[in-house]
């Protein structure tokens, strides 16, 4: 029962490690937590969340599955109180069984027999849904009750095959997330972002500065003369405004490789949201976004010339929304998108544009090829190779350009 | 006499870590008595309590010991006897202390997410077995008393899974009016009833105005209502019967940039013109 629970927390997002379940085993079968539902609820939360942001989720979950069983938690709560027995949690923790209970699980008619009526189990109660003690309730005898906690932690003999087996039956979801090529991703990421760096003495004296104190030592006569120094860091401010929502949910994944990286190398790096196009207003919260944003001059006024300022977006959209005035699809702006862009470079002169749609179709949308005329030809593919040359383009500022210049 | 407030899963929360002997990781909006928990528990606890403060550029290291290589250097030209021992030079860190004590201690992590980003990583092993190894001396310290670790965290870095995994978590929500009603009542015991309505009124409109940057918490609060007792003011001078009419008195107890206080006029000025209109 408890089990189809710990399901149910997953398939919600809540990842739920195994040391986490079955430390939540241990406290239940010392006691705590066990005296009723609220008391369960906190200590469960404690034990298996560990962001307040899925809180909710976890509530709704409990709610969910919990409601209306109160009499069916009294039962698991008091078949959890005395059979499980405490060297068994031990045991498993320990990714072994002792001799005498591989015995006892052959006897029951194998491994792969006692997993296969797991699963059988495990499907029966899905489908019906009454939950009730059965499946965890007789505890110490039957060998759901055992090995039910967490089989995939038990390993014997030929562990990886057996093993993986486990995890299949009991969290069909668990290899979703399991997405190798996300931090390889962001891994790439990072290290192009690193050529970005700017390493700059600062902060408190704490590495031996071997030149300064040979010579220092050598006036001093061969009497030791120590001399520190700071450790450099990355000086390097970054202020990135990402296109949301629109045709930008295509992106969204990329996106959000990028900027994780991004905000994992820079010690200043500053990001505001903005949609389709850059008007008189970004902001910082999406969620809210019409009453906390900030003035595009604004930005430009607390944020230094020093800033690097990288653009993502896939710049598509209906041209008017970057030539004229009134032309943004969600509000009537005064003036044209292109002159807040050419004041933008004009305050942030190293700027590049990162552009998640493939390459090969940006001649083929008009407003892209304005965008990439106006960025003068700074505008690059948001991939790996792209994201390299974008960070050499960024050390040379672009041309300033005049903001009388209608152009557009 | 204590006047530190818990709520019940909080106290659940500290029971499970002391029973399961797991650090208990606090997060919660600043001024909701992260730190001043740990504090109050080893006063409870009667047992000792080891601080330790990470900043930006605190190491894993430091925490557990130091090796002072360079007043080494320094005795070795002065020729100083002490130079012999490698010992001499070992400087303890706080959990190395806590490690030492003969009775259970509580150790208290500060602000964890302020240090570098591999920080948590590098606590892994020492948090879990509760020892290190000192390799210049080839000593294991370990913990004769497993000690209750709390570690509080703002939220400004993200902390990796590994080190979640094996910390309790615990996230202080803001108290509620009634609790928040029991921590005020605890620290000024003499409060005149009127005042303190006055006051929490005031005090909960203002945090639910949008968009202020630092919402007051709780020790704004008390700090505030220090200062209207020790002025003796009396509750009408608050103005509480309309929060958006007039900033509070003493508002700089509670908001804490001119920013908020810009805003907070904006949001007065809009609403007499609201009111004038009708």
């Amino acid at each position: 029962m408890l089990l189809d629970f710990h399901d149910r927390l997953r398939a919600a997002g809540i990842t739920v490690s195994l040391s986490e379940w079955l430390l939540l085993m241990r406290g239940l079968s010392m006691g705590l937590g066990t005296l009723d539902i609220d008391r369960f609820y906190t200590f469960a939360r404690l034990a298996l969340v560990k962001n307040e942001a899925l809180y909710d989720r976890f509530d709704q979950v409990f709610t969910l599955y919990w409601s209306g069983q109160t009499q069916a938690f009294n039962e698991l709560i008091d078949s959890l109180k005395s059979p499980i027995p405490d060297e068994w949690l031990r045991q498993l923790e320990k990714d072994a069984l002792s001799e005498e209970q591989k015995a006892q699980v052959e006897a029951l008619g194998g491994w792969d027999k006692l997993m296969e009526t797991l699963a059988e189990r495990l499907q029966e109660q899905k489908e019906e849904h009454h939950g009730g003690s059965r499946w965890i309730g007789t505890g110490g005898t039957s060998p759901f009750g055992h090995s039910g906690y967490n089989p995939e932690g038990i390993r014997i003999g030929d562990a990886a095959k057996r093993q993986g087996k486990a995890v299949k039956v009991w969290e069909k979801r668990q290899y979703k997330d399991l997405d190798g090529n996300t931090q390889l991703g962001t891994r790439n990421f990072k290290m192009a972002l690193r050529k970005l760096r700017h390493l700059a003495r600062d902060g408190r004296a704490d590495s031996l500065d071997l030149d300064t104190t040979i010579r220092a030592t050598a006036k001093n006569a061969g009497l030791l003369d120590i001399h520190m120094r700071a450790e450099r860091q990355n000086a390097m401010k970054v202020l990135l405004l990402i296109d949301i929502g629109g045709s930008m949910d295509h992106h969204a994944k990329i996106c959000e490789m990028l900027f994780s990286a991004a905000r994992t190398e820079f010690k200043r790096l500053d990001t505001f949201w903005f949609h389709n196009f850059i008007y008189e207003r970004v902001w910082q919260s999406n969620a809210r976004r019409h009453t906390q944003s900030t003035g595009t001059t604004e930005l430009m006024r607390l944020y230094g010339r020093d800033h690097r300022l990288i653009i993502v977006g896939d710049a598509t959209m209906s041209p008017y929304e970057i030539a004229v005035p009134g032309g943004s699809v969600e509000h009537w702006n005064e003036e044209p998108g292109a002159l807040w862009l050419k004041r933008l470079q004009n305050e942030f002169p190293h700027c590049v544009w990162l552009n998640p749609e493939e390459q090969q179709w940006w001649n083929s949308t008009p407003s892209v090829r304005m965008t990439q005329e106006l960025m003068q030809n700074r505008m690059f593919p948001l991939s790996l190779d792209g994201l390299s040359d974008a960070i050499s383009t960024l050390k040379t500022p672009i041309n300033p350009v005049s903001l009388n210049d209608n152009s557009y | 006499m204590s006047n530190y407030i818990t709520t019940d899963d909080l106290q659940i929360a500290i029971d499970a870590a002391l029973t399961l002997e797991r650090p208990l990781l606090i997060k919660g909006e600043p001024g909701t008595g992260k730190t001043e928990l740990a504090h109050e528990v080893s006063r409870r606890l009667k047992a000792p309590l080891y601080s330790w403060h990470i900043k930006s550029t605190t190491r894993a290291q430091q925490g557990l010991y130091e090796y002072d290589a360079v007043s080494r250097l320094r005795d070795s030209q002065l020729g100083d006897d002490k130079v012999a021992s490698i010992a001499n030079y070992i400087v303890k860190g706080v959990l190395w202390e806590a490690f030492e004590s003969t009775e259970r201690a509580v150790v208290l992590i500060d602000e964890i997410d302020k240090a570098d980003i591999e920080f948590p990583n590098d606590l892994l092993q020492e948090l879990d077995k509760m020892s290190f190894d000192v390799y210049e001396t080839k000593q294991t310290i370990s913990a004769s008393k497993r000690p209750l670790v709390i570690i509080t965290s703002n939220n400004e870095k993200e902390l990796p899974d590994a080190f979640l995994r094996r910390c309790f978590f615990h996230y202080i929500s803001f108290p509620d009016r009634d609790t928040m009603q029991r921590i005020v009542e605890s620290h000024f015991p003499d409060i005149k009833q009127n005042l303190l309505k006055a006051a929490m009124d005031v005090f909960f409109d203002l945090r639910d105005v949008p968009g202020l940057k630092k919402k007051p918490s709780t020790s704004e609060l008390l700090d505030w209502l220090k200062l209207l007792i020790a002025d003796d003011l009396p509750a009408e001078a608050l103005g509480a019967e309309d929060i958006r009419t007039v900033l509070p008195r003493m508002h700089g107890a509670l908001l804490k940039n001119e920013q908020d206080i810009h805003l907070f006029e904006r949001v007065i000025f809009l609403h007499k013109q609201q009111q004038n209109r009708r």
